[in-house]
């Protein structure tokens, strides 16, 4: 790129670190407003017979907070580590294809923001109909307004991102490695991306026909849904839930990765069993397709298919807790060092799993009849997504930060942070698990004092209150880490992966040299095989303006439902070709 | 096409554009495979006409049906001599595929055309719903394949494509034909087994 500043420069960028940066960036702003939704959510509950807020806008809240931190937080902050660091880890000098990456960016980011201008609109129509989104109540029906066609279209267009930086990774890691980086030699991380990529290209598609379904019952005026029709809306639930299932997956299998990588390194010791790991998680891409129904037990789809998903939910608990034996065998016996980066992944081993024991106890449909919609699910699945997803991204984030930026973020704010994200984790969503055994329904505004679950909600309440400034506190580390952070060298944390064998930030071409490598630990291999000198500066790609270009399309296609004007779908189909074609023939030499 | 995923020696020794298309395959089969999954699911359960029975014309649906599969075999013919270095060839096959196609996209047309004309819209059954957007799904990938095929022929007559590029024609190639058995499978159950 002729410059490296300036905002064009970041608009035009293909770089993968400049891409992953702007995807943790974008990502961590829609993490904090999903953050403030919960925390609206949880003053709302603090106590019985709260007019906070209405109804409606109680609907929106967690529709919004679930949508947002699934497909516009979790995600994408997954996305930002296999963007920044998997092309350093197998010894790439970037992605495959690098103008892809940057338009699975640029489509996500308006994705985004597509589904929340919602928010702004007069009235402020945003979805309400639950991130599961269950026909009928979607339909046009019973949701009149456009927050259900937010929702539909805005996830459509997110679906185009996640689809694109699936394709580019699984080339990226199959095709790209290093000389010497076998397969059986990948880092954990990179396979759980390789993994997680496989399940995207193969569950979203799914979810797409759900919508487009939706989308033609609610513009178009067909039935697919619709009983009086002949549809059928447990149509809908399987569909969303095929996808859905997979989807819980693509959340925690990069999680894992992470975990995989910061305890070895934290442990002095190899991580135990890696084979095995690797295997658990590829076992459990493959049986996370066949679980899908145990969301539907309450559905009444008969004695068989409700013995088949029980049984199978509880098959796939098995990979699963191979992992975590895995994971405590790694430290037993290594030298400990409680990093913050560490504390997150012990957090993490810890938290899952109780979010993996309390999902086996709604493996067994009767147990699961009792709990359904109930607060019970709620701590489960936040278990999972908190205690689990977003602290193994912590500890990505505080293990590669100064990979990623050259400084150490501050040891002493992260242990207060992660103390505070730990305790206050625990007290929001371990009190839930008694709520919803009192029998507190889910997605209900309020409730009264004569269910006993008064003070429950408050240290639920006090706990969400914890997490936020726990939050603040983190935000505050990375601004001072910007000017006072110490310099982290190529190296600080004794890594044994190919990331760390190059400068902290990478120079754009991320290796003077490819590294050969000969073990599954290049760093800490005793004899490294022989470097060959450097050849001379490395041609860098130059940035592209047409993924921006044909990234906007979509949007704009997708207004065309939205204000019942049919030539600007028209207009955004034109967008999108004159973009698709302007990248095909620009020069761009990798 | 840019030429950088395949200037270097991969990993696996398959060209990367060629090992995204075959990623991009797998992922569109999951895409018409819950196309065709509710089709199956909802025939029979219109609550009202008309039938699949009463309106779908097999013999000129066959017509269309060799047609899509005659510009398969263009395609092969196209890929060989691109690959030989036969641009005089190439130009004609490439038309050729891009003819096949809008042919088959004006059977189509005259196809839902007569449908709406007999009564038969989205909004009539559940069998207008599934059958319309399944195969108005399919017949947007053909759009697609036509358009990247006039893109192609018009690439070879500027003479900017030869045996060097034979890649992106193998590429073209496999989204045509991969298109081409999508309607194989489309064909049998919606025409042939219907209900």
């Amino acid at each position: 790129m002729s410059e490296s500043r300036g905002l064009r420069s970041w608009l035009t960028t293909t770089d993968h670190k400049r891409i992953g940066l702007l995807y943790f960036w974008t990502a961590f702003a829609f993490f904090l407003i999903g953050g403030l939704e919960a925390l609206v959510i949880r003053a709302q509950l603090a106590r019985p017979e709260s007019h906070l807020v209405t109804a409606d806008t109680y609907n929106q809240l967690f529709t919004m907070h679930g949508t947002t931190m699934v497909f516009l937080a979790l995600m994408p902050l997954g996305a930002a580590f296999f963007n920044f660091i998997v092309p350093l880890q197998i010894g790439a000098r970037d992605v495959v294809f690098p103008r892809l990456n940057a338009f699975s960016y640029w489509v996500f980011v308006l994705g985004g923001v597509f589904m929340n201008a919602s928010w702004f609109l007069p009235g402020h129509p945003a979805p309400d109909g639950g991130w599961f989104g269950y026909a009928t109540l979607t339909e046009r029906q019973f949701s009149p307004g456009p927050n259900i066609d937010f929702w539909v279209l805005g996830l459509q267009i997110l679906g185009i991102a996640s689809l694109a930086a699936g394709f580019n990774f699984i080339v990226t890691i199959l095709n790209l490695r290093a000389p010497g980086m076998r397969l059986k030699r990948l880092p954990v991380f990179s396979w759980m991306t390789l993994v997680t990529s496989f399940l995207i290209i193969t569950a979203f598609p799914v979810i797409t026909v759900a919508l487009v379904f939706l989308m033609f019952d609610r513009v178009f005026g067909t039935a697919f849904y619709l009983p009086a029709g002949g549809g059928d809306p447990v149509l809908w639930q399987h569909l969303f839930w095929v996808f859905g299932h997979p989807e819980v997956y693509i959340l925690i299998l990069p999680a894992m990765g992470i975990v995989s990588e910061v305890l070895p390194v934290f442990s002095r010791k190899p991580l135990f069993g890696y084979t095995v790991i690797v295997y658990s998680g590829v076992l459990i891409g493959f049986m996370g397709w066949g679980v899908w129904s145990h969301h539907m037990f309450s559905v009444g789809l008969g004695p068989i298919a409700d013995s088949v998903f029980s049984l199978t939910t509880m098959l796939i608990a098995i990979p699963t807790g191979v992992k975590i034996f895995n994971w405590i065998a790694t430290m037993w016996g290594g030298s400990l060092r409680l990093t913050t980066a560490m504390n997150f992944a012990i957090g993490f081993i810890a938290l899952f799993t109780i979010g993996g024991l309390s999902g086996i106890t709604h493996a067994s449909p009767p147990a699961d009849l009792q709990q359904t919609d109930t607060y019970y699910v709620v701590a489960h699945f936040h278990y999972v997504l908190f205690g689990g997803t977003i602290m193994g991204l912590f500890a990505g984030i505080y293990y590669w930060w100064p990979k990623m930026t050259g400084r150490l973020l501050s040891e002493r704010l992260g242990q207060v942070h992660f103390w505070l994200t730990f305790i206050g984790m625990n007290l929001t969503f371990g009190p839930m698990h008694l709520i919803g055994l009192h029998g507190m329904p889910r997605r209900i505004y309020t409730y009264t004092s004569d269910l006993g679950v008064d003070r429950m909600n408050l240290w639920s309440s006090i706990g969400a209150l914890v997490l936020g400034v726990g939050m603040l506190l983190f935000i505050y580390n990375v601004w001072r880490t910007r000017r006072h952070g110490a310099a982290a060298g190529p190296n600080p944390w004794r890594g044994a992966t190919l990331e760390w064998a190059t400068t902290s930030p990478p120079p754009p071409h991320n290796f003077d040299v490819i590294p050969t490598v000969r073990s599954r630990m290049p760093l800490w291999d005793p004899h490294p095989p022989p470097q060959e000198p450097s050849p001379g500066p490395v041609h860098v790609p130059p940035g592209s303006w047409w993924p921006l270009v044909s990234a906007i399309g979509l949007p704009v296609m997708a207004l065309a439902p939205l204000v019942h004007l049919w030539w600007v779908a028209l207009v955004g189909a034109a967008i999108i070709l004159f973009g698709v074609y302007r990248w095909a023939y620009e020069p761009f030499e990798v | 096409m840019s030429h950088g995923a395949s200037a270097h020696s991969t990993s696996m020794g398959l060209d990367s554009r060629k090992m995204a298309f075959w990623a991009f395959i797998g992922s569109e089969c999951l895409l018409f495979g819950t196309l065709i999954s509710t089709y199956l699911i909802y025939q029979g359960r219109s609550v009202s006409g008309p039938t699949p029975g009463e309106i779908l014309n097999i013999p000129v649906t066959t017509v269309s049906t060799f047609d899509l599969l005659m510009s398969s075999l263009w395609m092969v013919l196209a890929l060989a001599a691109v690959q030989r270095g036969d641009m005089k060839w190439a130009k004609i096959w490439l038309l050729g595929v891009a003819i096949g196609g809008l042919i088959f996209l004006g059977f189509q047309v005259y196809e839902f055309a007569s449908f709406v004309h007999e009564g038969l819209t989205l909004r009539t059954n559940l069998f207008g719903a599934t059958f319309f957007v399944l195969t108005g799904t399919h017949g947007a990938h053909v759009t697609v394949g036509v358009l990247w095929m006039v893109t192609l022929w018009v690439r070879a007559v500027q003479g900017k494509l030869g045996p060097e590029h034979a890649i992106t024609v193998e590429i073209a190639g496999l989204y045509w034909h991969f298109v081409d058995v999508v309607w194989i499978v489309i064909f049998t159950m919606v025409y042939l087994l219907h209900k």
